[in-house]
C-alpha cells in the first residue's frame, strides 16, 4: 500500500522505552546547531499551488551551485501549511526568524545572497502592516500570527512532516511513552474527559464520554473495539485537517495510538478524502517509520501493548463523513448511512465497539495526556475547552488558518487576525459549519465562537470553515449553492433528503428568477422541519440550517428578489444587467475580446456598450476590467 | 487485453480475498489505467467475492470512480465555497462552451474531459483549477485561454 | 418482557421488537413502503416516523427501526409526525404519479394533491430498494441493486444491462409495494440464449 516514496531513511533503532526516546531525542537535539541558517519552506496546499515546489527547487539548487562557507550552508526544509495561505508561498528564514511572503523562484538568489551570506533582509519580501506600510520582519510581529494561539498548530510549519526524527525533537511521542510507562488506559480516559475535550468534527459530543461510552460497551458484549480517524474533510471551505494531516502527521497518530491504548484497541483506521493525496502519504511515511521506532505495531515501547492502523482512501463521497457512512465505507460497500439508534460506540465497525474521531480531535489528545486536563481546560470556555483551528476563506483580507481559544468572537478573528475584507467595509456575514451550518450576520460578530453559541444563533460548528461574506454575495444564491452541493452528496437512501432538498432548491431557484411567491418561504420552513425532523442522518437533518439561518437575518434580501425582483447584491442572474459606464471606460477591449457572445461593441480608445438583448450575464466582463466601468444594475 | 489481466492480477495480489479490499482494488485499477473497465471490475468481484452487482453499486456510488476513458487531460473545476462566491461557476460555463461539451463530459476527440470538485483545500487562491493535477489559481476568462493554449501546444 | 406507551396506552413486547412490530401486534396503524417483514428493515421511506417523548424533549424516529424499550412513551398521530407525513405524501405523489398504491396510501391519510410539479406521469418507482433487499436476502441472488446515489440514484442490473443472473423469480416484483417492478423485470433479465436445463443442486 506504501506509494513508494523512500526519499526518507528510515534509521530502525527501535526504542523500547521512555528512556531510548529522550536518548534518541537529545541525540537529535545536540547534532543540531541552532545558530546555523535553516530555510523552512511551505509545502502546504496552498503554497504548492502558488508554486512552491519551485522555490524549494530553486533553493536546492542554488545552494548546491553557490560558493556558501559550509558553517552557513543552510538547511532546507519543506514543512506543513505556515497558515498564512493568501500571501503564499511563504519562507521562513531561522535563526533570524525572518518572515517572507510571494517568495518566488526568482528571488531566492537574493535570499541566499542577502539574508544567508551577509545576514540582511530582503526588504521587498517582508510582510507589510496593511495600514501603515511598514515592514514587518518576523511572524512573531504579525498580528495575524501574534493574535492567535497555536497549540495545535505550534509545530506545522516549522518541522518537516516527513521526519520522525523532526517531531521527536519538539516532543513527539512524549505522551505515548509517558502513558504507557506510568497511567493506567483508564487513567488515560479520565484525563481526557477531563479535559472537556469536545469532538471538533461539528457536533461536539464530549470525547471523554463517547470513549467511557466505548468501555461500556466492550465490558457489556467483549471486544474487538477499533479507533478510526475521520479525515473525510468534505465541507467545501475547510482545510484544517487537510493541514494537520499534512503537517504533523505524527500528532494525529500519536493521539490515535494513545486512544488505541486507553480503549484496548489493537486496531486502528484512518479514512482520509480522496482529495488529499498529500496528506495519505505522509501519514503512509509517518506509520513505517513509527513502525521501525517500536511507536506503533508488536509490542509498543516494549510495554506489551501492540496496536497497528491502516489508511483507507475515501473515494468521493462527502456523506462518508457521517460516523455510520463512514464505517459502511472501511466495509468496503457504498457508504450509506445506517439509522444511529444503537450508538457507533457499541456498535459501529463490523457490529463492534468502535471510536470515530476527527482528525483535529486526535491531535489533541497527545498536548492533553503531555500537559494535563487542567492546563487544557483552563483554555477556551468552561463548556467549550481548548483551541480550535479555523479555515478563515472568502472575501477577507489575510486568508488562512486560524487557530483561537474557543470562544473567540467572530470579529476578533474576521477583523482583527483576517484584517477585515478587502473594500474595508464591514463584513456581509460569515458562513460557519459549512452546509450543516448558517450564516451569522454582521449584527452578531461579537458571538463567541464555541459550540453553543453558534447553536443557539442557527449555525453550527462544523468543522470549522469560515466563510466570509460581503455585499457583493447574494444569501439567496448561498442557499441554492449548498442545497445544490448536498443535493450532490445525497447518498439518496431516504426520502426527505434525496426529495426534499431537490425541492428547497427549486424555491429558491424561483427566487433567484423573479418568480418567487411570499407564500413561498412558509412553504420552505415548513418542508424544511419535515426534513430536520423525517432524515435518516446528519447531513440530512442539517442541511436546512443555510437556507434557514438566511431567511432569518436576511429576510428582506429574500424580500427583494419575491417583491420586487431584485437581487441587492447583484448575483442572481436573472434578475441583473450589466452596462458600462462611459466614463470610467477606457476603450481598451479586454471585455471585448474575451465577451462569449461578442454583444459588447465600440470603437478602439473609445467608451464601449454592451447590448442588453445578447447579453448571457456570464460576467465575464466584469472579472476582466481593469477600470471598474463594468456595472451590475 | 491479455497483458492487461496480468497487470491486473499484480494488483490484486497487493491485497487479500476479502470484500473489504474491494474500494482499495478499484482505486488502484483506476490509477493504473484511468477508469475500470468491465472485465477489471468482474475480476476484481471475483478476486473478493462481492457480488458484481455490489461492485457496480459501489463503483457508481463514489464519485471518484470512472467507468469510461477519459480524455488525454482533465480540467478540474474547484467549486468549493470560496471558489463559488468568486466566480467558479463562472469558470465552469466559460470551459463548457469553450470546450463544447458539459461538466463531467468528455470532447469526442477524447482531448478533455471536465469536471467539478467539491474544494481542493487552496481557498487563499479562488477560483482554482485543476489542470491534469497542476494547481491554476485566481483563474480569469483569460486565464482559461492561456491554459488551453499551454496544453494544446505540448 | 418490555413495557411502554404508544398513545399513553401501555403496550407488552418480546425484547428485540420494534416500535413498528409492537404497535401492528396492538392494532395501532402507522404506515409504511419500504418495510416488509421479510427482509430486514432499512429506515429509507421516513413514513412510519413516530414522536417519542420525554417531558419536555422530543424527537422523531423511524418506527421500523427503533428498538421498543422500557418506559418509553411513542406518539403516532402528532403534529411534527403530521408534517413529515404530509410533505413525504407530497413529494411522492410529484415523484411517483404513476403508482396507483402511493396514491391510495397518500389519501388515505387525506393528501390528495401536491403542490410540486409532476415529472413523468408513469414514474412508479420510489427508490425505496426494497426489490434489491429481497434479491440480496431472501432469493441470495444480488442480480439488482442500487446504482448511483442521491438524486441519481437508480435500480438496476451491472452496466444497467440484462443480466442472466436473474432467475426471473419474482420476488422483487411481488415485493415491490409501488407497483413499479413489473414493468422493469424486462431490462434486468436477460433471455438465455441457450435452453434452460434444470439446475443440478
Amino acid at each position: 500500500m506504501s506509494n513508494g516514496n523512500t526519499a526518507i531513511s528510515i534509521d530502525s533503532i527501535r526504542l523500547n522505552s521512555l528512556e531510548d526516546l529522550n536518548t534518541l531525542r537529545q541525540n537529535i537535539i545536540d547534532k543540531h546547531d541552532p545558530n546555523k541558517p535553516e530555510v523552512l519552506i511551505c509545502h502546504g496546499t496552498g503554497c504548492i499551488a502558488n508554486g512552491s515546489v519551485e522555490v524549494i527547487d530553486a533553493f536546492k539548487k542554488i545552494c548546491a551551485d553557490a560558493d556558501i562557507d559550509a558553517k552557513i550552508m543552510p538547511g532546507i526544509k519543506a514543512t506543513g501549511c505556515q497558515g498564512l495561505c493568501s500571501k503564499g508561498p511563504l519562507v521562513l528564514i531561522k535563526p533570524q526568524g525572518l518572515f517572507y511572503q510571494k517568495v518566488k523562484a526568482s528571488d531566492v538568489e537574493d535570499i541566499i545572497q542577502k539574508t544567508i551570506i551577509k545576514n540582511e533582509p530582503v526588504e521587498r519580501l517582508l510582510y507589510k502592516d496593511p495600514k501603515t506600510g511598514k515592514p514587518i520582519k518576523t511572524e512573531e510581529e504579525i498580528p495575524y500570527y501574534s493574535l492567535q494561539k497555536r497549540v495545535i498548530l505550534k509545530n506545522i510549519g516549522k518541522i518537516d512532516p516527513t521526519s520522525i526524527h523532526d517531531k521527536i525533537a519538539v516532543g513527539g511521542y512524549q505522551a505515548l511513552a509517558k502513558a504507557l510507562k506510568t497511567m493506567t488506559p483508564e487513567e488515560v480516559v479520565t484525563e481526557v474527559a477531563n479535559s472537556g475535550l469536545r469532538g471538533r468534527g461539528g457536533a461536539g459530543f464530549p470525547t471523554g464520554r463517547k470513549w467511557q461510552g466505548a468501555l461500556k460497551a466492550v465490558e457489556k458484549k467483549g471486544g474487538p473495539v477499533y479507533v478510526v480517524v475521520n479525515g473525510d474533510e468534505g465541507d467545501p471551505g475547510a482545510f484544517m485537517d487537510c493541514a494537520i494531516m499534512e503537517g504533523d502527521p505524527h500528532a494525529v497518530l500519536e493521539g490515535l495510538i494513545l486512544g488505541a491504548y486507553a480503549l484496548g484497541a489493537n486496531k486502528g483506521y484512518l479514512y482520509i478524502r480522496a482529495e488529499y493525496p498529500l496528506a495519505v502519504k505522509h501519514l503512509e511515511m509517518a506509520m513505517e517509520q513509527a513502525r521501525a521506532h517500536g511507536l506503533l505495531g508488536d509490542n509498543i515501547l516494549n510495554s506489551g501493548f501492540s496496536f497497528d492502523a491502516q489508511i483507507n482512501r475515501g473515494a468521493g463521497a462527502f456523506v462518508c463523513g457521517e460516523s455510520t457512512a463512514l464505517f459502511t465505507s472501511i466495509e468496503g460497500k457504498a457508504g450509506t448511512p445506517r439509522p444511529k439508534y444503537v450508538r457507533s460506540v457499541e456498535e459501529g465497525l463490523w457490529g463492534n465497539p468502535t471510536v470515530l474521531n476527527n482528525v483535529e480531535t486526535w491531535a489533541n489528545i497527545p498536548l492533553i495526556i503531555k500537559k494535563g486536563a487542567d492546563w487544557y481546560s483552563s483554555i477556551g470556555t468552561p463548556k467549550s475547552t481548548g483551541t480550535k483551528v479555523f479555515c478563515l476563506v472568502g472575501k477577507v483580507n489575510n486568508v488562512g488558518l486560524v487557530e483561537v481559544p474557543m470562544g473567540t468572537p467572530i470579529t476578533k478573528i474576521v477583523d482583527e487576525i483576517g484584517g477585515g475584507i478587502p473594500s474595508g467595509k464591514p463584513f456581509k456575514a460569515v458562513q460557519t459549519g459549512g452546509p450543516s451550518g448558517g450564516c451569522i450576520p454582521n449584527k452578531l460578530k461579537d458571538t463567541p465562537m464555541d459550540f453553543d453559541s453558534l447553536t443557539d444563533a442557527g449555525a453550527m460548528m462544523g468543522s470549522g470553515a469560515m466563510i466570509v461574506m460581503d455585499e457583493h454575495d447574494c444569501v439567496v444564491d448561498i442557499g441554492r449553492y449548498f442545497l445544490r452541493f448536498l443535493e450532490e452528496e445525497s447518498c439518496g437512501k431516504c426520502i426527505p433528503c434525496r426529495l426534499g432538498l431537490t425541492k428547497m432548491r427549486e424555491i429558491l431557484d424561483n427566487f433567484s428568477a423573479g418568480k418567487g411567491k411570499i407564500e413561498d418561504i412558509e412553504t420552505l420552513q415548513s418542508l424544511a422541519k419535515a426534513i430536520q425532523d423525517g432524515a435518516l442522518c446528519a447531513l440530512g437533518t442539517s442541511a436546512p440550517n443555510p437556507c434557514l439561518t438566511t431567511i432569518k437575518f436576511f429576510k428582506d434580501e429574500y424580500l427583494a428578489h419575491i417583491n420586487d425582483q431584485k437581487c441587492p447584491a447583484g448575483v442572481c442572474k436573472e434578475l441583473i444587467t450589466y452596462s458600462i459606464d462611459p466614463d470610467a471606460c477606457t476603450g481598451c477591449r479586454s471585455c471585448a475580446r474575451l465577451c462569449p457572445e461578442n454583444c459588447i461593441t465600440g470603437k478602439k480608445k473609445e467608451p464601449h456598450v454592451i447590448n442588453a438583448d445578447k447579453c448571457i450575464r456570464c460576467g465575464i466582463c466584469l472579472e476582466t476590467c481593469k477600470f471598474d466601468a463594468v456595472q451590475v444594475n | 487485453m491479455d497483458h492487461q489481466v496480468e497487470a491486473i492480477d499484480e494488483i490484486l495480489e497487493h491485497y487479500p480475498e476479502e470484500p473489504e479490499f474491494l474500494i482499495f482494488l478499484l482505486q488502484d485499477i483506476q490509477s493504473a489505467y484511468g477508469f475500470i473497465s468491465k472485465e477489471s471490475m468482474q475480476m476484481v468481484s471475483d478476486y473478493t467475492g462481492v457480488p458484481i452487482t455490489q461492485a457496480y453499486s459501489v463503483a457508481t456510488f463514489y464519485q471518484s470512480f470512472r467507468l469510461e476513458p477519459i480524455g488525454e487531460h482533465e480540467l478540474r473545476v474547484c467549486l468549493g465555497t470560496a471558489c463559488h462566491l468568486k466566480g467558479g461557476q463562472r469558470i465552469v460555463e466559460e470551459l463548457e462552451r469553450k470546450l463544447n461539451i458539459k461538466a463531467g463530459e468528455t470532447t469526442e476527440d477524447m482531448m478533455y474531459t471536465l469536471d467539478t470538485v467539491n474544494c481542493v483545500g487552496a481557498c487563499a487562491l479562488a477560483p482554482v483549477l485543476l489542470a491534469d493535477e497542476k494547481y491554476e489559481t485566481n483563474i480569469t476568462a483569460s486565464k482559461i485561454k492561456k491554459i488551453l493554449k499551454k496544453i494544446e501546444s505540448k | 418482557m418490555i413495557k411502554f406507551n404508544i398513545n399513553d396506552t401501555e403496550v407488552e413486547v418480546e425484547p428485540g421488537c420494534t416500535v413498528l412490530e409492537a404497535a401492528r401486534q396492538y392494532g395501532i396503524e402507522i404506515p409504511t413502503l419500504c418495510y416488509h417483514e421479510s427482509v430486514a428493515p432499512s429506515g429509507a421511506c421516513r413514513l412510519c416516523m413516530v414522536e417519542l417523548k420525554d417531558g419536555n424533549w422530543s424527537k422523531l424516529v423511524a418506527s421500523c427501526i427503533y428498538p421498543a424499550a422500557e418506559g418509553i412513551n411513542i406518539y403516532t398521530e402528532t403534529e411534527r409526525v403530521h408534517n413529515v407525513r404530509k410533505w413525504l405524501f407530497e413529494m411522492l405523489l410529484s415523484k411517483c404519479p404513476g403508482s396507483n398504491e402511493i396514491k391510495e396510501m397518500a389519501s388515505k391519510y387525506g393528501v390528495t394533491s401536491t403542490q410540486f410539479p409532476i415529472e413523468n406521469t408513469d414514474e412508479k418507482c420510489m427508490l425505496c430498494g426494497l426489490c434489491t433487499r429481497v434479491c440480496e436476502e431472501v432469493v441470495g441472488l444480488s442480480a439488482i441493486s442500487i446504482v448511483d446515489r442521491g438524486v441519481h440514484k437508480k435500480i438496476g442490473s451491472p452496466f444497467l444491462v440484462p443480466s442472466d443472473v436473474c432467475v426471473a423469480c419474482g420476488c422483487c416484483v411481488t415485493i415491490c409495494p409501488t407497483g413499479a417492478m413489473s414493468a422493469r423485470i424486462d431490462a434486468v433479465r436477460r433471455t438465455p440464449d441457450v435452453t434452460l436445463t434444470p439446475l443440478a443442486l
